[in-house]
């Protein structure tokens, strides 16, 4: 992968990540109208704006953000942002979601799950890229192509894979399925099926931690939330919506928009009218940042400095990350739309290949250790198919249980007791 | 303990009558407040008080033991010694909910205008002053976003009170509510418990247009995994609001924007209301009339016209819109045979049309008669106040219904 480390922009101010590249900023935006010179171009999708964004308030800020990025610059050698450790785990983080997300196509076409699965090929650098860098108290919201979110979470592979299929082993105990990956062990506040839907539950989040601090004197708590989302929902009411309220009352989030350029089958240009979405964060007073989303290094560099920021109290930031998925929308999707040259563009700026390839060239990992971290996977993959296929399915019993978190909710019977005692509540054969 | 109405700038009278006596006291006693709190013996409203002054009412009482015990005031009997306070039902919401907010440091507010203005109604005035303005949250105006953050924060520890400033407005906020306020603890597996109120004025006001004088209660009933509750008079507002508070599962408290002035005496001790029983009003032999919210009103000006006639209605306030408490309402179905349902929500797929599904499929050999329901008509709210007059049900049609009925 030739661009490593080309420099992440920001629209707030732009400053360059690797001091070895002289300014690459182009003083003119560079973008293409809706044809396909865009999607034909084999430049990256280079663009810098000039900040109408007046920082008097926030260049405090983004000074000392780079101080930190300077800082860490001089402590290791100039061009390796990771050692060997970090290294080694988001490589292992990103295989297991490739991996876990072939064998979910696999098992889909083999009839063990079902409905609708979006699988996340090729976007694990974002994944992997801010959700390495929380804590197990941060909260994580993400859409439906959720599966990937879970695992880089520390959801058990196994939890996962039996909620594919529907089993009572499953991490929602089979009610939610694809789209509805939850974890209250590891703050996973969903998988949300319609788009946008998730980004309120998320600010909400934010705000609780927030609350914690100011309200409830939980002096320590700096709890972030990470709201994951895509290109198509950045033309939704709820994006903005939120984008106001976070920055309103600076809540400890970072909007992660995943632009894979489609939704479905809809062009991100043919659906906006602006199509940089990073520039939407400073219309409402928050930093946005465009950074390469095929790179898991570079996006661990910007998640730190949001993440760092949300965690100071600063408030919010909007990161976009310009990625791809390599596979269809979902696995019913025929996928024809794409222009197989795009497609084979991407293909070649494969993040895993590309993390190989730095870790290798910076002798930060052999090729040996690679191989073992990828028949690690591979084991933890098929142990989670056998234990899923092993578990039980849900009884009836199950039906009625978690409707309501206190079933009296249900209401009194005629009987004068209240129906979530009849007996047939807990076989699941009473009627509701 | 009467209600007395107090007509005060735009909350103005209830009736629409020109009569100016509203509810007789002698319809309207002490100890209804007891059904309100249901001690471990008795978890029906007809607890042992003396409540009626018309012998010919008094009811023979069921006991239930096992029954699920709530949170019972033991001083059930003491309480009526005890003077209380008088107070406005918008006085009684704010009551409750401070109180609330004392007691447990997660309870918040947000909404719009809750916090410097107050909120619309003055139900949370003066309690940002109190509280500070993160926990009673003034939000922009985006009912689904700030509605959908109450949810996550539900999710996250706290217990938000989402304040939508007339009930209509919360249509907007219809995604969050129906996706994840009533679905996620069941497609989280039972992870995440979402102990959200969702409260607003809503029904049909004084010549308020269309889109203000909406009622909500039927677009939401559907949805599972939410309870649905309907307050009448400042003891069940208080009650059903600290309920609300209290309760783990998400609850959508319907106010009405015209009984925010009335008047009656509470308790000073602290007391909730059952979330899912209904309230015996007038116990009566002739002819079961279940109603809520403002519809009471009505229902008990209607009823004062039918004794006079020498009916003998007995008059029940649902006040659980969702789940319905088919135990008070089957025992009174089973002792007079005959139901009229009064309600505001529109004919089509409205409370009562659920009630009328549930009470047929519950109590069909009970019933004498077809089941009556009067709701309001199936049209947009008119402005002009003779037909916003006959949108709605008036006292005069409830008592040529019950005529009708017990012939």
């Amino acid at each position: 992968m030739a661009t490593a480390f080309s420099t992440a922009k920001f629209s707030t101010q732009p400053f360059p990540l690797n001091p070895t590249s002289t300014t690459s900023h182009d003083s003119s935006i560079v973008f293409a109208r809706p044809t396909s010179q865009f999607l034909g171009s084999t430049r990256k999708f280079r663009l810098t704006s000039s900040s109408k964004f007046n920082l008097s308030r926030r260049s405090k800020t983004v000074v000392a953000v780079s101080d930190v990025v300077k800082q860490k610059k001089s402590k290791s050698s100039p061009s390796l942002l990771i050692t060997k450790e970090e290294g080694l785990d988001l490589y292992e983080d990103m295989v297991l979601g490739r991996a876990f997300e072939d064998m979910c196509a696999q098992m889909y076409y083999r009839g063990k799950m079902f409905g609708f699965v979006h699988l996340y090929n090729g976007q694990e650098a974002v994944s992997t890229g801010f959700i390495k860098l929380l804590k197990q108290q941060d909260s994580v919201v993400s859409t439906y192509r959720d599966h990937v979110h879970a695992l880089s979470k520390g959801v058990p592979a196994r939890a996962v894979m039996s909620e594919l299929f529907g089993k009572t082993t499953g991490c929602c105990r089979g009610q939610g399925g694809s789209m509805h990956m939850f974890s209250r062990e590891h703050n996973l506040l969903g998988g949300f099926a319609f788009i946008g839907e998730g980004i309120p539950v998320a600010t909400g989040a934010a705000f609780t931690s927030k609350y914690k601090r100011e309200v409830l004197k939980e002096a320590d708590c700096d709890h972030v939330t990470l709201a994951f989302f895509g290109d198509g929902t950045c033309n939704n009411g709820q994006f903005f919506e939120c984008l106001n309220m976070a920055a309103l009352w600076k809540l400890p989030i970072v909007f992660v928009v995943e632009n894979n350029l489609w939704a479905i089958g809809m062009s991100h240009l043919r659906a906006t009218s602006d199509p940089h979405i990073y520039k939407k964060g400073p219309a409402f007073g928050m930093p946005g940042i465009h950074v390469d989303g095929m790179d898991v290094l570079k996006v661990r560099e910007v998640a730190k400095e949001a993440i760092g920021r949300a965690r100071r109290g600063e408030g919010p930031t909007l990161v976009e990350c310009e990625t791809y998925r390599f596979r269809g929308h979902s696995l019913a999707d025929p996928d024809e739309l794409r222009d197989p040259a795009e497609k084979a563009r991407y293909a070649a700026r494969d993040p895993i290949t590309a993390l190989k390839k730095y870790l290798i060239e910076n002798s930060l990992a052999s090729e040996a250790e690679l191989k073992t971290i990828e028949k690690k996977i591979d084991e933890v993959v098929e142990d989670a198919v056998e234990f899923a296929d092993e578990s039980p399915v849900p009884s009836r019993s199950q039906l009625l249980e978690n409707v309501f978190a206190d079933p009296k909710g249900f209401g009194i019977g005629p009987d004068g007791r209240y129906r979530c005692e009849d007996p047939k509540f807990t076989e699941g054969t009473a009627h509701v | 303990m009467a209600a007395i109405f107090q007509g005060v700038g735009a909350a103005a009278t209830l009736s629409s009558s020109p009569s100016n006596s509203f509810v007789p006291k002698k319809f309207l006693t002490s100890p209804r407040r007891s059904f309100c709190v249901p001690s471990s013996v008795v978890v029906r409203s007809d607890g042992s008080v003396n409540f009626d002054l018309n012998s010919k009412s008094r009811r023979a009482q069921q006991l239930v033991a096992n029954a699920v015990a709530t949170k019972a005031d033991s001083s059930a009997a003491s309480s009526s010694s005890n003077p209380g306070h008088e107070l406005l039902l918008f006085e009684a919401l704010r009551e409750g909910l401070e109180e609330e907010m004392e007691r447990d440091p997660c309870v918040c507010v947000m909404g719009e205008d809750v916090g410097h203005y107050g909120g619309s109604y003055k139900v949370t005035k003066d309690l940002a002053k109190k509280f500070g303005d993160l926990r009673v949250l003034d939000t922009p105006i985006a009912e689904n976003s700030f509605t959908g953050m109450g949810i996550g924060a539900a999710m996250t520890g706290l217990r938000p009170v989402v304040e939508g400033m007339n009930m209509g407005f919360l249509l907007l906020a219809f995604n969050q509510i129906s996706n994840n306020c009533g679905m996620l603890h069941y497609t989280s597996g039972g992870q995440f418990t979402i102990p959200i109120v969702i409260r607003g004025p809503g029904g049909v006001g004084r010549q308020l247009g269309a889109e203000h004088s909406q009622r909500l209660e039927s677009y939401f009933q559907s949805i599972p995994g939410i309870q649905m509750v309907a307050c009448s008079t400042p003891y069940n507002a208080k009650g059903l609001m600290k309920a609300a508070i209290r309760s783990e599962n998400p609850v959508i408290l319907f106010e009405h924007v015209l009984l925010y002035n009335l008047k009656e005496r509470i308790p000073d001790e602290d007391y909730i209301c059952n979330l899912e029983e209904a309230e015996m009003v007038r116990p009566g032999e002739h002819v079961t009339i279940l109603t809520y919210s403002r519809m009471r009103y009505h229902v008990m000006q209607a009823a004062k016209t039918l004794v006079n006639k020498g009916y003998d209605p007995e008059v029940i306030d649902i006040r659980s819109l969702k789940p319905f408490d088919l135990y008070t309402i089957g025992n009174s179905v089973k002792k007079t045979h005959r139901v009229l349902i009064v309600e505001e929500c529109m004919r089509t797929g409205g409370i009562g049309a659920s009630l009328t599904a549930a009470i047929t499929e519950n109590f069909n050999d009970y019933l004498d008669a077809p089941i009556m329901c009067l709701s309001s008509q199936d049209v947009p709210t008119p402005y002009a106040g003779t037909l916003e007059e006959w949108t709605v049900v008036q006292p005069a049609q409830i008592v040529t219904a019950v005529e009708q009925l017990c012939q």
